[in-house]
């Protein structure tokens, strides 16, 4: 929310008066006076039967833009992309029955990446709920476990408090989604609009400041290690925790390591950043933690793709662990020592403490940094930038996009090798540069994604890096981007196959490649696929500016071209070897001293 | 196989029960009996659970339950400072021969006979989990056609009450 609209009520603020003759409100008005109260300036969305009071009401909005998408589930991503790339809450809108279940995958998407979301949903009449009406499911049950909290509104005059207790809750403590189930009738139905509501949630009280003796411990054990590593993840991005965490980093001296969701939290171009850790990540990431003493885990949540098997991950290391999920905290990995709180809040009383404990016994980390330097210096990422089949190196593609494009630009990946190498050769230095599907893995996220962020920021140059097989999930967006004047820049990587699946089968199936053939691409320099759909063609349909790549040396100009175009969105096909694979990798299931820094190549490291 | 008594204190909202019983079934843990009912502060209900923690720390279901949003309050309570009960209804056939044996059994249990017919009885009985257990052991061998069995409630001894802390926030 922006810093001039009217914050939700917290609890305490619902004790302020009443106005003593409040309007009469059809429940659909309600919604709508309680979204721009509530500080809501865009919303995404498609009507359909049971929703259709409220848009009659949105129609009239000024204050709300709306934007139409193709598909719900494109509305559920956008209002990801937009929560993601400015920190604000995301609201996506659909009508009951497969509208709601649309929505599905991307409320689901944001439940695992703990971004803020509102979705709002019509439901049949009260009247009607329970007899297999059109359009009707039962939507809050359905999203039960993959909601923060779920609502069903069957009377008008509720729906300013639910819709205030939703976005408090969707928006504090670990953010989340929250469904609004809104039947028809009461949208039909009038009732007083009384604001500020009462919030009335005596089982949600998130604890944000940690516990002193706990931030005492912490400092203690940091100085009496001699092999520390911050293990940064999504929780920094998200409580808006950077800058307290480059001053708690450079107080210590240790080194970061940044996660999947965590890339840009640190800045990359920082002397103390070792990368992405987990199953692609950098080997000195990936070791520095298995060679650790004691992991600082800030905001991460010990993610199977960062420890792989359990029992072997960061063997000799304690554990400070710092959420705001009580439930995080040994979930997976005892935590020697637990810190509930709001990361930056941990983080503001940490520094001291460390200070104070620092100031009589400084701790030494040369020998360990001179071992992270022979790692890092020894294992740089790195690729094959002439692929055998005479094709592009996808890595290059991406690593010039990030080059000709810089920092301030927002990079929206969609799921598989292309999110991988966009995670580790574009260089990050701010957090909401990238968005992604951690948790979820969800293909499909990156247009609309982007297309959430462009709206969000509409200064910014916003790219999504898409696959072609996530293309293929969620470019109908293009059509919403086009007619709403949301100018993102789409580069397809387009392997012609579902590459990561590929991977996976040469390195662990045989090389029997089931399934994973597109027919968008080429098969290498000199032999084309059938290359359906055609994305230039699809491009041109959809009013962008479709561009294809095929030569080095055409690779710059089309991404500068595509910079300079704002008319109208970009589509450029890079037309990529299949045969590129992600390096590093620990192949799953085995302790992460088995990484790989290219295939059949295991760096030396010092087994203790 | 270890078992754990945990009672929530929770707002009664629709759907309470589902988002309980559902983040159970999710998280792998097993409900090995469920009680729920009204309390003394209206708009709350008592869920007691009776859950199977085998290699799952039982600190991960209470954290998950404190999750959720219509959950004010979880305690542990232990055999041996609180009271737990259970209650079953069981029908067992009876004749001329072994009717004197069945209500001599039901008396020494400090259960009652709640219906009576020619050839059955149906007898309530209250009690902990071992008592219950040991009348039915001891109704086995006259043929038993039906039980109805509660989940275990349970309440804490002495003065201090679940919902005492939450209601003065």
């Amino acid at each position: 929310m922006t810093s001039e609209s009217t914050p939700a009520p917290t609890p305490a603020a619902s004790a302020a008066a009443t106005p003593s003759d409040p309007p009469v409100l059809t429940g659909s008005g309600a919604i709508l006076a309680s979204l721009e109260k509530l500080g809501i300036t865009d919303v995404f969305g498609l009507p359909g039967g049971a929703i259709m009071p409220f848009y009659d009401e949105l129609m009239a909005s000024t204050a709300i833009r709306h934007i139409l998408v193709r598909h719900e589930q494109g509305a559920g991503h956008a209002a990801e992309g937009y929560a993601a790339a400015s920190g604000k809450l995301g609201v996506c809108i659909a009508t009951s029955g497969p509208g709601a279940t649309n929505l599905v995958t991307a409320i689901a998407d944001a439940h695992m990446d703990s971004v803020p979301l509102l979705a709002i949903t019509g439901q049949v009449f009260s009247t009607s709920m329970g007899t297999d009406a059109f359009q009707e499911v039962d939507i809050t049950g359905i999203t039960m476990p993959i909601t923060k909290h779920s609502f069903l509104v069957t009377k008008p005059e509720d729906i300013p408090g639910v819709l205030a207790a939703a976005v408090h809750i969707a928006t504090s403590g670990r953010p989340g989604p929250v469904l609004v189930d809104v039947t028809k009738d009461a949208q039909q139905k009038k009732a007083p609009f009384i604001w500020p509501p009462k919030i009335d949630l005596p089982g949600y009280r998130p604890v944000t400041k940690a516990h002193g003796k706990q931030i005492q411990a912490a400092a203690q054990l940091l100085v009496e290690s001699r092999k520390p590593v911050l293990y940064v993840g999504g929780g920094v991005v998200r409580s808006g925790a950077h800058r307290e965490l480059l001053a708690f980093a450079e107080a210590t001296g240790a080194p970061v390591v940044t996660t999947l969701m965590a890339r840009g939290a640190f800045p990359d171009s920082h002397r103390q950043n070792l990368g992405m850790p987990g199953m692609h990540g950098t080997v000195p990431a990936v070791l520095s933690l298995q060679e650790s003493d004691l992991l600082v885990a800030i905001g991460s949540r010990f993610d199977d793709r960062v420890t792989g098997k359990v029992s072997e991950f960061a063997p000799n290391a304690k554990v400070i662990h710092i959420d705001i999920d009580p439930a995080e905290i040994g979930k997976i990995r005892h935590a020697d020592v637990p810190i509930v709180g709001d990361a930056r809040e941990v983080l503001l009383d940490l520094l001291p403490a460390y200070r104070a404990a620092a100031k009589d016994q400084a701790p030494d980390y040369t020998d360990w940094w001179n071992r992270l330097e022979t790692l890092r210096s020894q294992y740089p990422l790195g690729y094959t930038d002439d692929p055998d089949d005479g094709l592009l190196a996808p890595q290059w593609v991406i690593e010039k996009i990030g080059e000709l494009s810089g920092p301030e630009a927002v990079y929206a990946a969609g799921v598989g090798q292309h999110q991988m190498w966009a995670a580790q050769f574009i260089q990050y230095e701010r957090p909401g540069a990238w968005l992604n599907s951690g948790g979820a893995g969800t293909m499909g996220y990156a247009v609309p994604a982007a297309m959430g962020a462009k709206v969000a920021q509409p200064d910014r140059l916003v790219w999504a890096i898409d696959g072609d097989g996530c293309f293929q999930m969620t470019n109908q967006e293009l059509a919403t981007c086009t007619i709403n004047d949301i100018p993102i820049k789409v580069a397809v990587i387009n392997n012609s196959s579902l590459g990561m699946v590929r991977q996976w089968q040469t390195l662990f199936y045989d090389g029997r490649h089931s399934f994973t053939d597109l027919e968008t691409g080429a098969k290498s320099a000199d032999e084309q696929t059938r290359m359906v759909p055609d994305f230039v063609k699809m491009a041109d349909a959809y009013g962008a500016l479709g561009i294809r790549v095929t030569k080095p040396e055409e690779v710059e100009p089309a991404i500068k071209l595509a910079i300079e175009t704002n008319d109208r969105p970009v589509v450029i096909d890079f037309i990529v070897s299949r045969d590129a694979m992600v390096w590093p990798m620990v192949p799953q299931g085995v302790g992460n001293s088995s990484v790989q820094y290219a295939r059949d190549h295991a760096p030396d490291w010092d087994e203790e | 196989m270890t078992y754990h008594v945990l009672s929530l204190l929770v707002e009664d909202k629709p759907g309470l029960l589902t988002r309980v019983a559902g983040l159970f079934a999710r998280r792998g843990f097993n409900i090995r009996s469920l009680a729920v009912g009204t309390t003394e502060v209206e708009g709350l209900s008592r869920i007691t659970v009776v859950v199977e923690v085998e290699g799952l720390p039982l600190e991960q279901i209470t954290k998950q339950l404190n999750k959720l949003i219509n959950v004010l309050k979880i305690v542990e309570l232990d055999p041996s400072s609180s009271v737990q009960r259970e209650h079953m209804l069981i029908k067992v056939r009876v004749d001329n021969a072994t009717r004197s044996q069945i209500l001599e059994a039901t008396n020494l249990f400090r259960a009652r006979v709640v219906d009576v017919a020619t050839d059955s009885l149906v007898i309530e009985v209250t009690g902990d989990t071992a008592k219950v257990e040991a009348l039915l052991r001891v109704l086995e061998p006259y043929g038993i056609k039906e039980i109805a069995q509660s989940g275990l409630l349970a309440i804490g001894r002495g003065s201090k009450s679940i919902s005492e802390r939450v209601l003065k926030n």
